[in-house]
């Protein structure tokens, strides 16, 4: 989640009233952020995903207001009706083929407010822009530009100009192989045979978005008073969201909105456009969610000190709110408004009967048998490489791999025991015996099921010590089978991690469920173990098909 | 202790060596004496010496013992004895001198050797003679005889000088002597073994251990028992146990189940369909990264379900009939079919709606079970771990029944109180996370999360609408507050040392 810092005295002065630090603790804490820090001149918060409209000193001081109850209710946005004009070209379409633009005047810069702007930025960029993926925000200063300003994709060897932080001209391929915000960004851009940018009336290019503006057009400095704004990406709905919360934030600090007129291959609209957007809410959806008895005055109230309007049994949602896709999220507004703190906990006599899933009571009671047998229970993650699966093992037998596993832990184990000798080869310091079980999952590839994979629940049983041998591991199988009143058959078989002669196959009712056997010394050499090893295997999830 | 407690511990070895220790202190005389085995007297000694009752001294040095020939000669006398007895009979000559003394020809030269050296005889015409001063040697017991009729083992260091002499002698011949590395053991008595040794211990029979046999002829009657030092340390034993996680575990699962909730259980792979989809996380979200789920390469994708799909496809697109706007995306089957390991047990609550009718209700799930995260190992993070979660479905069902839920389930966890605040998920509405009271530290302390699930995600699972609350949190934070744990790896690192010591799981 990202975390904004907000200027104290800025924050004040936008809220319209002080509070003493306990209080304002507590009430940023309960409007639905994490407070991380507050302090005298500073107050770090974390903004949850949801409300990119808090990002900034300005949306988050407007939120608060409401909620404390200073500037309660819809704020308005005047826009000024300019016919200046962006026109997009076709040749963006396949390309990264809508922008939201606006143009807000009368502003003044210092050092402080071009690092909020360049803050909002940023952390739209991160979060609602999906790292510039969905939307790449940019803001230029209007005295340096001229309209009407073109949207179009050029050939990336005819894009060339001087990109911030750069002390010479570059073409894009140029930009994106050698500067630092290019080569961050590029990835972008890549496949594509055309490149976008915004360029205006006097050809000069503004921007090759979503990667960086130009130096000599897209810099605010403290003598800029008015800029032009663009959002580009693939959602126009995602775009104007944007760039509201970009205006809404200016106007806060004292700038007028101005509209445009965008020009689409086949449409024009207006941008911004501050409009609330009608919801109906019904105060009985409210009152059921919430278990409260609250009146239409209450609800209206509620909304406002969330920065709604309500009117005719509508809430009037904010221009600048990313979040509001269904009632339900008023009703959590109105909830926080309300005071989660205020809910009165309440247990409905609602009769339901507890029940355990029938095979972990049956794991919990293998669990139980083999505790009586001396036996140490281990637990291991189901992931391990393919060497500790396969080579170690002395086995081909391939396990299903992660994609993108960063380590060893890198495939999913298809059988317990090496899990159980990598526990003994990482307890050689240790006393002996050591006599170990452990139950868990293991996956095998599998056609019929839903995803291809099977998954089974195994127990697996170690004995280590300088004594252990097929007798011993068979006692603990025939008592364990013997208190299951399960009867089984043994035939000997091979397999290449224990010592030929000494491995068995053990079946249900003809059901092949298990393994027995001495791990062969070249296995416990592979794990560099020195201690002789007994082990069997059953699979559990299959033997429970005779219990159940 | 009291001298008659100790007494009354003594084991039957001990009760014969202990009167003994009054004179004697040296460890071979204490065998002689006591007429028991050299490794009875040791095992005696040393459990006398862990009641404190003596110290055991060793000294480590080089001693003389008789070898085979020593020993012959010993009894037999020395050969050079043996021959100048039977020249002084006659003179002989050498072959048949040899075959009178039955010595073999090696032995029998190099005595030949050593009397002539000491002109104990002459060859005369061919035939050994004895001479005068043989004759005196009959006589006299030589130095060499005298020693080896002495104690052995004999202390190298503190041979006479009559002693020394015989000693080079022997040594330079064969099989007489060997030199040994020697551990004498001497006794010395403590205070509490001076007094104890002027006690008088009965001659009676104690005894040790009750045997099946002193049962079956009833010939423990009338006989004493040796009494045990019950505070004495014992080796440790082997038992067996469960792993400390399994045991919180298994407690987390009693409490769901005495609240009346019934356990889901699932698959850990599953598709991005069913564990983000069906909980109307949108197909942008930064949690579906690869550096945050862990994906399956082969296979890669499962089958999407027939019925479901395009109800969960409209919900993102455009909120299907749920009344919502959606996501306003077009919803890629290919994200949805990718197969990963279950990122949250949210997965098992949404497969266990989907399989709920309107008549089952209401009705109350949990599961505690195990989720992946695509993290590297380290002391905070593990890329497994057991999650808790429960979910009420039922009609009437409001926030302030799920406060009233947490409160209970956190009372029962041993909180005191619980206070909800604002949160962020994409699948519930409200929202909230869980503050806890903890009763020790006096504090608030983050613990879990909850909410109301959307209708996003209810309506499409049921078929119809109706409020689901739900909560949950992982388990690693009281798993290492009860057992003080600070790296979360040792959770699952499987010290056997660790898991056999640990405490049970006592709450």
């Amino acid at each position: 989640m990202p975390s904004i810092t907000l200027n104290r005295k800025v924050f004040e002065m936008l809220v319209g009233k002080k509070l003493p630090d306990e209080q304002l603790q507590d009430r940023i804490s309960m409007l639905g952020t994490d407070l991380e820090e507050v302090n005298e001149n500073e107050i770090i918060v974390e903004i949850f995903p949801n409300r990119p409209d808090l990002l900034s000193e300005q949306g988050f001081a407007r939120a608060f207001s409401s909620f404390i109850g200073v500037k309660p209710g819809l704020r308005p946005y005047p826009v000024t009706k300019t016919t200046d004009r962006v026109i997009i070209e076709p040749s963006v379409t396949n390309i990264r083929p809508y922008t939201a633009c606006a143009v807000v005047k009368n502003l003044k810069f210092n050092d402080e407010n071009i690092k909020e702007i360049i803050q909002i930025q940023e952390k739209l960029h991160i979060t609602y822009g999906r790292n510039r993926k969905k939307c790449a925000i940019g803001v230029y200063p209007l005295e340096k530009i001229q309209f009407p300003i073109r949207y179009l994709a050029r050939e990336p060897d005819q894009i060339k100009f001087q990109p911030l932080e750069s002390d010479r001209e570059m073409t894009a391929l140029q930009i994106l192989s050698q500067h630092k915000t290019g080569r961050d960004y590029g990835h972008l851009l890549e496949g594509l045979e055309k490149f976008p940018i915004f360029i205006d009336a006097n050809d000069q290019i503004l921007s090759l978005p979503p990667i960086i503006n130009s130096h000599l057009t897209g810099k605010i400095s403290e003598q800029t008073k008015d800029v032009f704004i663009e959002c580009s990406g693939f959602d126009y709905n995602v775009l104007r969201k944007c760039l509201n919360i970009i205006v809404t934030a200016l106007a806060d600090m004292g700038g007028e909105i101005n509209s445009l007129e965008l020009h689409y291959p086949r449409t024009t609209c207006l941008s911004p456009n501050l409009e609330p957007e009608e919801m109906k809410i019904s105060l009985n959806y409210v009152n059921k969610i919430l278990g409260l008895d609250l009146d239409e005055k209450q609800l209206q109230k509620y909304l406002e000190a969330m920065g709604y309007g309500y009117q005719d049994k509508k809430a009037l949602v904010p221009a600048y709110r990313a979040d509001v896709l269904h009632p339900i999220d008023l009703v959590e507004d109105i909830a926080i408004a309300y005071g989660y703190e205020n809910f009165e906990p309440e247990i409905p006599s609602v009769a339901t009967i507890g029940q355990e899933d029938p095979f972990q009571k049956f794991l919990i009671k293998v669990r139980n048998i083999l505790v009586g047998f001396k036996l140490q229970e281990t637990k291991s993650y189901h992931l391990l490489s393919k060497e500790e699966l396969n080579q170690k093992m002395n086995l081909d037998y391939p396990p299903i791999p992660l994609k993108n596993a960063l380590g060893d832990y890198n495939h999913l184990r298809n059988w317990l025991i090496p899990s159980g000798l990598k526990v003994l080869s990482e307890n050689q310091h240790h006393d002996y015996p050591q006599n170990i079980f452990e139950i868990g999952t293991v996956f095998k590839k599998d056609k019929e099921t839903e995803t291809g994979v099977k998954e089974y629940q195994r127990v697996s049983i170690l004995l280590c010590h300088e004594k252990t041998d097929y007798t011993e591991i068979k006692q603990i199988m025939d008592a364990f089978f013997h208190t299951l009143d399960k009867e089984y058959t043994i035939e000997e078989t091979e397999h290449s991690s224990f010592i030929p002669g000494r491995v068995g196959r053990i079946s249900v009712q003809d059901k092949k469920l298990a393994y027995i056997g001495e791990i062969s010394p070249e296995v416990l050499k592979n794990w560099e173990l020195t201690m002789p090893v007994t082990a069997l295997e059953i699979n559990l999830t299959e033997l429970f098909e005779f219990i159940k | 202790m009291e001298l008659k407690k100790l007494i009354d511990m003594l084991d039957p070895l001990e009760r014969k060596i202990v009167p003994l220790l009054q004179t004697e202190k040296s460890f071979p005389e204490l065998v002689k004496k006591s007429n028991l085995q050299e490794v009875e007297v040791m095992r005696a000694l040393q459990w006398l010496k862990n009641k404190d009752i003596l110290e055991i001294k060793t000294d480590k040095k080089k001693v003389i013992t008789l070898d085979q020939n020593g020993q012959k000669y010993l009894q037999e006398g020395l050969p050079e004895k043996l021959i100048l007895n039977l020249v002084k009979e006659q003179p002989l000559t050498i072959k048949q001198l040899q075959e009178k003394s039955k010595l073999n020809p090696g032995e029998f030269n190099s005595i030949l050797g050593i009397l002539r050296q000491k002109v104990a005889i002459e060859i005369k015409d061919g035939k050994i003679n004895i001479t005068e001063q043989g004759k005196k040697f009959i006589e006299k017991e030589s130095l060499e005889e005298k020693f080896l009729k002495k104690q052995f083992p004999l202390d190298l260091e503190r041979l006479q000088e009559e002693e020394k002499f015989a000693f080079e002698q022997l040594k330079k011949r064969k099989n007489i002597l060997k030199i040994e590395d020697s551990t004498e053991r001497t006794i010395e008595l403590t205070k509490l073994g001076q007094q104890l040794t002027q006690q008088k211990i009965s001659d009676e029979e104690v005894l040790n251990r009750l045997t099946s046999s002193m049962l079956k002829t009833q010939s423990w009657k009338n006989k004493k028992f040796r009494h045990y030092d019950l505070q004495a340390d014992v080796p440790q034993t082997s038992f067996g146990r469960k792993h400390f996680v399994t045991e919180a575990v298994d407690y987390i699962k009693k409490i769901w189940l005495e609240m009346g909730f019934q356990e889901m259980t699932g698959s850990l792979v599953q598709t991005a369909f069913w564990d983000l989809d069906s909980l109307f996380v949108p197909q942008d979200h930064p949690a579906r990264e690869m550096q945050d789920t862990f994906y399956l390469q082969d296979p890669a994708q499962g089958s999407l379900p027939k019925e479901l799909y395009p109800k969960i496809k409209a919900v993102h697109e455009n909120g299907g009939k749920t009344g919502s706007k959606g996501w306003q995306y077009q919803f890629s089957e290919q994200e949805s079919k990718q197969l990963l390991l279950r990122t949250h047990t949210t997965v098992l609550s949404a497969q266990t709606l989907s399989q709920l009718k309107k008549e089952d209700l209401p009705a109350k799930f949990f599961s505690v079970a195990k989720v992946f995260r695509n993290e590297t190992l380290d002391w905070k993070h593990l890329f497994e771990f057991y999650q808790v979660e429960g979910i009420v479905v039922d009609p009437n069902a409001n926030l302030k029944h799920l406060k009233g839920y947490l409160k209970e389930f956190y009372k029962k966890m041993g909180y005191t109180d619980v206070r909800m605040r604002p949160a962020h998920f994409p699948y519930t509405e409200p929202s909230i996370e869980v503050d806890v009271f903890h009763p020790v530290k006096k504090e608030w302390i983050e613990l879990g999360g909850a909410g109301i699930f959307r209708p996003e995600v209810t309506q499409p699972l049921l078929g119809f609408e109706c409020p689901v609350l739900a909560w949950g949190q992982g388990m690693g934070r009281i798993i290492s507050e009860y057992w003080k744990i600070k790296d979360i790896r040792d959770l699952y690192k499987n010290n056997l040392k660790q898991l056999r010591e640990i405490k049970t799981w006592l709450k």
